[in-house]
């Protein structure tokens, strides 16, 4: 009795003790997905941990509105983002003139407003800037005799362009260069970025949107044309923090402004072109920016890469010359096994708990058949939001990561269970229904006894179609942070790696015909018995 | 024991239109009664109103005595068989399973024994029928399971609503007589939807002959045929006896 209560009292001073030396939270570090923003996030990830800061990584949140979205609601701690972004795209401000001649004024408002209206913090920049680059392929800008955007105005309608939807729809892209400068294309075809490089080098297109510290711009030998009217504004690179990092971490703040003013555009090209060319690991290629910039403390960046390298979610992409696709895929099978259950686990959570809302809902839809479609409709209106903006919807309310990417899983799988539940119970066999109603059984009895059993096959079809939803929309949850087999998608589709794409694509593909397959299987076994014996089914 | 059936001045008004006018029904414990005319006379409304399956705007339905309206419908249920047009065998049940429905409700001891001998009564074998599955039957195998599973509680009334107007004559023929054989043995109260006169008068005591929400007139067989009270009855009999005599002198 004495030592249980020693040990009793041991165990509170340990937990005590514990809590009051816990150490604080992770930093959440995330980029936005594309190869530069995941180089600039591991970069802020290693610097943070040489400073004995726990730091835990989302790399390829959505885009800008997800990101930004993520860290002004303190979901996550620090990304990467450009002056001329914040200005245009998340501010909404107009550029004056003196931010287009002076790319201080600009990053001065933007530091001023978004600390105003967000409360998030710019820190100094990283010391280069990476603007849109509009990009010709060599010969054409010899036929053409294109040197400046002015040049390209003057021969737009003799030229295609492939352009990203990003580039398309922001009021610094398409919209305003075409303002700016008068310019008329022949055609306008809207690329993915993991494909624009390849499309205009095979000759598909005649014009890309690219950035200027892209590694590819060189490796396919473009032409970036000048933009002699000073249309795009100034695109600093720099760490922006969340609110509760910029009150109450300063020791975060002050590591990583110590990447302010050291990256230059030589550099940051040479990094990129790593990365994205010669196919060199993310964190490999950070920890060696920290070293060239002496940044690294020798003792944590040698035990620390090796973890680093284990940690990232972004992993190894190297791309060996002559290895298989097949190769690749069977390289990577222990992480596509782990991706794979992370995938099914989001799947069947969300399944189940939509299950248990969903079936109870379609069968009470019955009691009361003339709300019964208006809700119905309501749910299915839910199904016309398409993933990408239903998952940013999330961000506000349930921040980055498992939670929001389960929440709009969950409310996609209501609508299909919800309404075949309503229907199949609704359309169960009439005159049986009532007869067990004329001898005396209660409406329980009649729902466990006639209703769901004879609507069973009708609920699993719905439970198969929300679950093979489930499976694709659940690959657009690594958006947010969530991960599973979205996460190869994401980050081949940023690096232009279409082996990773498919080392993410193939095993969901798979996955969907497996779930759907294991669910045709437990429809026959639920199937009642008349309709098994007649085999109107399989 | 058995039930007296008892409808009092029953209207009732199915989306706006009058499907009871006023209807006056009695049908003394342990007789049969046949209620007759032509499609949507009222004669199926009548017969679900007193299990409760139509609410009746007004008018008193009584049941052994007891007004229906403050009875438990889930008891009231309980205690009068029913049997649908097309039998309305759960379909994923087996026959045996279906028959037991009510004495398993009614809380008896070993309802599958309670309802191999239902089954027995109305001529299928328990051990041989009892394990299909209501489609493995014919159509009159499943009528008469179905007749089954509404005496197989020992209901002391039983609502037959049109159950033998699909069947072949044959079979007609063979369940007319294991009906009439089993009520015989229990004795119980029987009210019968039929358009067949001659099934009416095979099987029931007496006739109720409706027409637009009323009954026109009742009696035996043998008094209506000598007195109609109208036209209608007059020319219901009439054509009756012409195809009867068109088949005999065929």
């Amino acid at each position: 009795m004495v030592r249980a209560l020693l040990v009793l009292s041991l165990t509170f001073t340990i937990a005590s003790e514990t809590r009051a030396q816990a150490p604080p939270e992770p930093v959440v570090v995330a980029s936005k997905p594309f190869g530069e923003s995941y180089f600039l996030a591991e970069l802020f990830a290693q610097v943070l941990e040489s400073h004995g800061i726990a730091v835990d990584r989302r790399p390829g949140l959505g885009a800008t509105q997800i990101a930004f979205g993520a860290l002004r609601t303190n979901a996550i701690d620090v990304y990467p983002e450009y002056t001329g972004t914040g200005l245009l795209v998340i501010l909404r401000d107009s550029l004056t003139t003196e931010m287009r001649i002076d790319p201080r004024a600009t990053f001065a408002h933007v530091l001023r407003e978004s600390a105003r209206r967000f409360g998030v913090r710019w820190l100094p920049p990283l010391g280069f800037q990476n603007g849109y680059a509009i990009a010709v392929r060599r010969e054409t800008a010899t036929q053409f005799g294109l040197r400046t955007l002015s040049d390209l105005a003057r021969s737009g309608d003799a030229l295609v362009a492939g352009l990203t939807s990003d580039f398309l729809g922001r009021p610094d892209g398409l919209p305003g260069l075409a303002r700016a400068y008068g310019l008329q294309l022949r055609d306008v075809r809207p690329l993915a970025p993991a494909v624009k490089y390849a499309a205009i080098a095979e000759g598909a297109v005649d014009v890309i949107d690219g950035y200027t510290t892209d590694g590819l711009l060189a490796r396919y030998d473009l032409v970036t044309l000048e933009d002699d009217r000073h249309f795009f504004p100034p695109y600093e690179a720099a760490a922006v923090v969340s609110p509760r990092v910029a009150t109450q971490r300063p020791d975060v703040v002050a590591a990583l402004s110590l990447l302010s003013g050291r990256l230059d555009e030589r550099r940051m090209r040479e990094y990129n072109r790593r990365i994205e060319v010669d196919g060199e690991p993310i964190p490999a290629v950070a920890a060696a920016a920290l070293h060239d910039l002496g940044l690294a403390q020798p003792d944590v960046a040698t035990a620390g890469e090796a973890d680093v390298l284990r940690r990232s979610r972004v992993g190894n992409t190297g791309r060996p010359a002559g290895d298989g696709l097949l190769a690749f895929l069977w390289s990577r099978r222990a992480e596509t096994l782990r991706l794979a259950l992370r995938h099914l686990h989001l799947v069947g959570v969300a399944l189940l708990a939509a299950a248990l809302v969903a079936i109870p809902l379609g069968v009470g839809l019955e009691r009361t058949r003339q709300s019964a479609e208006w809700i119905v409709g309501a749910l299915g209106m839910l199904q016309t939001i398409p993933s990408i903006a239903l998952l940013a919807f999330m961000i506000p309310l349930f921040g980055v990561g498992v939670t929001p990417a389960l929440v709009a899983l969950w409310l996609y799988a209501l609508y299909p269970i919800a309404r075949n539940t309503y229907t199949g119970v609704r359309d169960a066999d009439p005159e049986a229904v009532e007869a067990c109603e004329a001898m005396g059984a209660t409406g329980w009895q009649r729902l466990g006894w006639v209703r769901l059993p004879l609507a069973a096959p009708v609920i699993l079809a719905g439970l198969r179609t929300a679950a093979v939803i489930s499976v694709g929309a659940a690959t657009l949850a690594a958006f947010i942070g969530a991960g599973g087999l979205g996460d190869p998608i994401v980050t081949g589709l940023a690096l232009a790696d279409s082996r990773l794409v498919l080392s993410g694509a193939i095993p969901a593909a798979l996955l969907a015909i497996v779930v759907d397959r294991v669910l045709v299987f437990v429809e026959r076994v639920v199937t009642p018995a008349h309709l098994r014996a007649a085999g109107l089914r399989g | 024991m058995s039930l007296a059936l008892q409808a009092t001045d029953v209207v009732h008004r199915y989306r706006g239109a009058v499907a009871l006018d006023g209807v006056s029904l009695d049908v003394p414990a342990g007789t049969m009664v046949a209620l007759v005319g032509e499609s949507g006379s009222g004669k199926t409304t009548l017969l679900r109103s007193f299990n409760r399956l139509v609410e009746p705007d007004s008018g008193t339905l009584r049941v052994g005595g007891d007004d229906v309206r403050h009875t438990n419908p889930i008891a009231l249920r309980r205690r009068v068989g029913y049997v649908p047009q097309h039998g309305g065998m759960l379909p994923h049940w087996t026959i045996l399973r279906n028959v037991a429905l009510v004495p398993r409700l009614t809380g008896n001891a070993d309802p599958e024994a309670a309802a191999a001998d239902a089954l027995a009564r109305m001529g299928l074998e328990p051990d041989h029928f009892g394990r299909r599955l209501p489609r493995e039957l014919s159509g009159g195998q499943r009528q008469r399971a179905a007749i089954a599973r509404a005496l197989a509680a020992r209901q002391e009334a039983v609502l037959l609503d049109e159950p033998f107007s699909a069947l072949d004559a044959i079979s007609r023929g063979e369940i007319h007589e294991a009906f009439a054989r089993v009520r015989r043995e229990i004795g119980f109260t029987a009210l019968l939807v039929t358009h067949d006169l001659a099934e009416a008068a095979q099987l029931a005591d007496r006739v109720a002959v409706m027409r637009a929400g009323r009954v026109e007139q009742a009696g035996t067989i043998a008094d209506i045929r000598r007195t109609p009270a109208s036209e209608y009855v007059r020319m219901l009999f009439a054509r009756a006896d012409a195809a009867a005599a068109a088949l005999e002198s065929a």
